[in-house]
């Protein structure tokens, strides 16, 4: 295992500390997905590669979008888009639960004077017919990540158990550098020249995009783009050889839209299950296509 | 008697489910001891986030058991021999006994079964146990299919001082190592008995493995933080059960808070507190709430939790911080001025927005009013108003807060303290054991509220099947039968649910949907009339008018739904199932009579002249029951109250006579109690009846007028309760 390394210096180095480590318990790091998700678990690393009967151990950076999150760069703590740090381990290794907290030791949270709590939080993401249980992570309070070995993924069980670690970038970091203002978190090293803060990055982007998530989304228009992807997901999954990778980005797509409906404020309790059954349909539809093709292939290499 | 320890390691385990699962364990195991001939004493568990721990006295080895199987008699057939020897596992006939009894010689098979070593029947039992253990919810890991709460990390079998090494379980393998606290004692250490398990978590493991002490700690320690700085703790049961479940070694600090946010409702803050950060509320010494939490931690540090708690404090600031953000937001409006935008959100798409459903709650809380008493004109403003809250920020946050938002923002306005209330109670009662409403305007829009949405679901064909219930309908009717019989509520509740469906369809006049389920009433055009009739006099008396069809259809089957949830709850209140439904039977909707009737004749049943009564009455009908069998029974031609010479018969068709007009007038006048003990008149003369008078007379037409006589005295007990359903 790493020894606790110095505290990172800044966001960057937080993350590459984290890629650092992970990459030395075995895990490929692989790159953001360029499809609009409200969570690291909707790229398809985590998604379809937890289905099927094969190994699979990855990290990666993910921007998530949380529209109904905005708050026009005012509030220090939310973020309509924020970064997560994804770790998919499958099958989760019996010492997961180890790993983890060496990864927190290598982004510099002294465990002998934090308080490390595993509180129950089961987690299920219904627009992807997706559920685990595990816990939130706390650290002092506050939730640090989410841990969460899954069971079901797509409406399909898993063939083998994903431990899966779900890391809120931002939200650590502001808590490992001391700083109470997200916008004030040093993007890159506080002494370089033309030196960053997470603000200079973001903030006109956290402004612009609640203004237009909250007031001038054309609601209209965002329901046709949800039924436009609804249709093209249907239609790829229809097809006599299923093209569940590109469905599932638009399944994805579907997914991102309703969330801007979700944050515009029209869409009821009951009415919102219908969107997520919607979402989830296709979800699954793309899951189980993906698991079909990957038998397909897995037969066509062994005959 | 000898030791034995079981001790379960695994990743957290959810609070809420570790009490649980040690009563369970403790059961299984002493049940698969016992079921080896075992008899464990003492079992206990322990339990705590990461482990569950089993402990109990036993013995080191089963019995000898020696068993006897009786066989077939001597000199039976071969195939019979063969079945029993076959059965009792012997190889010859001479290997039984032979007996005699007076029928003659038979064989017994006398079967030694050797007692087992307790570790070997432990080899067996534990993973049979832990494999048949059922969790609330339960997870594989990696790739194995053995399924725990958690994954499964350690096991540890102490037996009279020994570790029983190498029972496996889900991949796991015991061993004589137990863990201590993550942090602060991780061990491993070495144990062979409940001595040195206690010993070495207790001190270097640093874990309390007692709940009870650990819960005793907890809060010890919480009101000690308190005291210190001259505080006192809002103490709860719930929160201090979960938080006793969360750690393993209880560390309590007093945190701060900026005490600007007191200005937010004390609710919100403990609500923030507690189901966020599992943190306690604080008050000073004048009651109110203080700018401080108390955090129970888990761990000791360098810095006496200066960093634990400044942590939590922001964590606590940041999500007050949001809760007072959005009431900045929500304030900026009046509570009436997000009516529109109820609008916009869908209640259920067959059955519109939840502006459509404030609209109709509006109008039906209106017609309700004066049946409980309640001031019209405010309960329809009432109505509008206790929906408005659900588009604010802060009830979208916090979905419990329902309700309670809307009152704060309507006070703040210093609005009419009585829709105040109604805003916040017109939720209640949510279940069983949820409080009732009082103020009369609250009770208006929760009774309307409820109907609404019963009727509504009703017409679109929604109804409750089986376990499902998504839209909790039996919630909402409970709710109906609580808010009527607990404010003594005369009700027609056929009336309240017909107007309802009448602002329904009034709101969806083209809909495909209520159209067609509108024709199958037939007659609407004469259903509006009298509908309207009824509206415009906002009586009971005209909704009687209205035609069969109508009522078949959505009234009766809602009706008999609530009447579902009066029995469950009478039931519930120790009524007997025979009288409810006896009751029930004569029919009616006001639930506020039915359930006084009920009361009233369990009353009367539960004395020894009410049952002889009823064993009157179930001899009049039963000898009825038996003629009618035999053929047509021609009754209604006999004048039954007449005709009798001077004997038991005409004493009890005088008395017939004499009680039937004072029945009428307690059933008219609604007093039910009356209405028994005049029929508890009839006692003695049908005592008297059935003592002298023989039914089956040999002249036909004396018997016939017998007969009529008990159908009338029958009749008569019918108009009370429907005796029949009687049971004994």
């Amino acid at each position: 295992m790493t020894k606790t390394v110095a505290k990172p210096a800044s966001f960057q180095d937080f993350i590459l500390a984290l890629q650092i480590y992970w990459s030395q318990q075995g895990c490929a790091i692989l790159q953001p997905f360029d499809t609009e998700v409200g969570a690291g678990t909707l790229h398809p690393a985590t998604v379809l590669r937890s289905l099927g009967p094969k190994p699979w151990n990855v990290a990666y950076v993910q921007p998530s979008r949380r529209p109904a999150d905005g708050r026009y760069g005012e509030n220090p703590n939310r973020l309509q888009h924020y970064y997560q740090f994804q770790v998919i381990m499958k099958p989760n290794p019996v010492n997961l639960q180890e790993l983890y907290l060496g990864s927190l030791d290598a982004i510099g949270i002294d465990r002998t004077m934090h308080d490390i709590r595993f509180v129950e939080d089961d987690w299920e993401n219904p627009t992807v017919g997706a559920w685990g249980l595990g816990w939130e992570v706390w650290c002092d309070g506050m939730e640090v990540s989410q841990y969460t070995y899954f069971q079901q993924v797509g409406g399909l069980d898993v063939d083998l158990v994903s431990g899966e670690l779900t890391y809120g970038l931002e939200r650590l970091a502001m808590y490992v550098f001391g700083v109470d203002n997200v916008y004030d978190l040093p993007f890159n090293a506080p002494g370089t020249p033309h030196s960053l803060t997470y603000g200079d990055v973001f903030h006109q982007n956290e402004v612009e995009q609640s203004t237009y998530n909250f007031e001038y989304a054309n609601t209209d228009n965002v329901l046709k783009r949800f039924e436009f992807a609804e249709e093209e997901c249907k239609a790829l999954l229809a097809l006599d050889t299923p093209l569940p990778l590109p469905a599932y980005e638009h399944a994805l797509k579907a997914s991102h839209n309703f969330n801007i409906l979700d944050a515009r404020g029209v869409v009821s309790p009951t009415q919102r299950q219908e969107y997520i059954k919607r979402v989830r349909d296709l979800a699954k539809g793309c899951a189980q296509s993906w698991v079909e093709g990957e038998k397909a292939r897995a037969e066509g290499a062994s005959a | 008697m000898f030791e034995l320890l079981l001790e379960i390691f695994s990743e957290e385990i959810p609070a809420r489910m570790q009490v649980r699962a040690g009563q369970d364990l403790v059961k299984a195991m002493d049940a698969g001891l016992k079921a080896a001939g075992l008899s464990p004493k003492d079992s206990h568990a322990l339990t705590g986030p990461r482990r569950l721990t089993y402990v109990t006295q036993v013995e080191l080895r089963s019995p000898d058991v020696s068993e006897e199987r009786k066989g077939p008699r001597v000199g039976s057939p071969e195939r019979a021999l063969e079945g029993f020897m076959r059965g009792a596992g012997i190889t010859d006939i001479s290997q039984a006994e032979t007996r005699s009894d007076k029928k003659g010689e038979y064989y017994v098979a006398v079967l030694q079964s050797e007692g087992r070593d307790t570790s070997d029947i432990l080899t067996a039992l534990i993973p049979e146990v832990m494999t048949g253990f059922s969790w609330p919810k339960s997870m594989k890991s990696g790739d194995s299919d053995f399924r725990w709460v958690r994954p499964l990390r350690g096991l540890t079998v102490l037996l009279d001082g020994q570790s029983l090494d190498g029972i496996t379980v889900g991949g796991i393998t015991s061993d004589a190592m137990v863990h201590g606290h993550r942090q602060m004692g991780p061990g491993p250490f070495p144990v062979t008995t409940l001595a040195d398990y206690r010993a070495a978590l207790e001190t270097d493991g640093h874990v309390m493995i007692y709940r009870s002490a650990r819960r005793a700690r907890v809060l010890e320690q919480a009101k000690a933080a308190c005291a210190e700085a001259g505080l006192e703790l809002v103490e709860d049961e719930g929160l201090l059960d979960e938080v006793t479940g969360l750690v393993e070694w209880p560390v309590a600090l007093l945190g701060d808070m900026d005490p600007t946010f007191l200005e937010l409702p004390d609710e919100v803050i403990r609500l923030t507190l507690k189901s966020h950060q599992k943190t306690f509320t604080v008050r000073d010494a004048d009651g109110n709430l203080a700018p401080n939490f108390v955090i129970m931690a888990n761990l000791e540090t360098p810095d006496n939790g200066a960093t634990i708690k400044a942590g939590n404090a922001k964590v606590i600031s940041a999500r007050l911080s949001d809760a007072r953000f959005f009431q900045q937001q929500d304030r900026q409006k009046n509570l009436i001025d997000y009516y529109d935008q109820l609008d916009e959100v869908v209640f259920h798409k067959k059955l519109g927005s939840v502006r459509d459903k404030a609209d109709r709650v509006a109008a039906l809380a209106r017609e309700i009013a004066p049946h409980v008493g309640a001031d019209p004109d405010l309960a329809e403003q009432a109505a509008k108003l206790a929906k408005c809250d659900l588009v604010t920020q802060t009830v979208i946050e916090a979905t419990s807060l329902q309700g309670q938002v809307g009152r704060w923002m309507y006070e703040a306005e210093g609005g009419n303290p009585d829709i105040a209330v109604a805003i916040e109670d017109h939720y209640k009662p949510q279940g069983p054991s949820d409080a009732v409403p009082t103020n009369p305007v609250a009770i208006a829009v929760a009774l309307a509220d409820k109907i609404d949405t019963l009727v509504g679901f009703w017409a679109i064909g929604e109804k409750p099947t089986g376990s499902k219930d998504p839209f909790a309908l039996r919630r909402a009717a409970l709710g109906v039968v609580r808010l009527i019989l607990s404010r003594n509520l005369a009700s027609n509740l056929n009336f309240f649910a017909m107007l309802s469906f009448y602002h329904l369809n009034a709101q969806f006049p083209d809909d495909d949907r209520m159209a067609s389920f509108v024709h199958k009433l037939g007659g609407v055009g004469d259903l509006w009339k009298i509908v309207g009739h009824a509206k415009a006099d906002n009586s009971f008396d005209a909704f009687s008018a209205l035609g069969d069809g109508f009522s078949k259809t959505i009234v009766d089957t809602l009706l008999s739904f609530l009447l579902d949830r009066l029995r469950v709850y009478l039931r519930d209140q120790g009524q007997r199932h025979d009288v409810i439904d006896a009751v029930i039977a004569q029919g009616g909707d006001d639930l506020l009579a039915i359930s006084q009737r009920v009361e009233a004749l369990g009353a009367f049943l539960s004395n020894a002249d009410g049952e002889n009564l009823v064993q009157g009455y179930k001899r009049a009908a039963n000898i009825l029951r038996a003629e009618r069998k035999k053929g047509k029974l021609d009754l209604a031609s006999f004048d039954t109250l007449s005709g009798f010479t001077a004997d038991p018969a005409a004493a009890l068709a005088k008395a017939l006579a004499n009680t039937r007009p004072s029945i009428d007038a307690a059933l008219n006048s609604g007093d039910y109690p009356a209405a028994l003990s005049s029929l508890a008149d009839l006692r003695e003369p049908i005592d008297a009846f059935f003592e002298d008078v023989v039914v089956n007379s040999d002249d036909p037409d004396e018997r016939a007028r017998r007969l009529a006589l008990l159908s009338a005295v029958v009749e008569t007990f019918h108009q009370i309760a429907d005796f029949s359903r009687l049971d004994g």
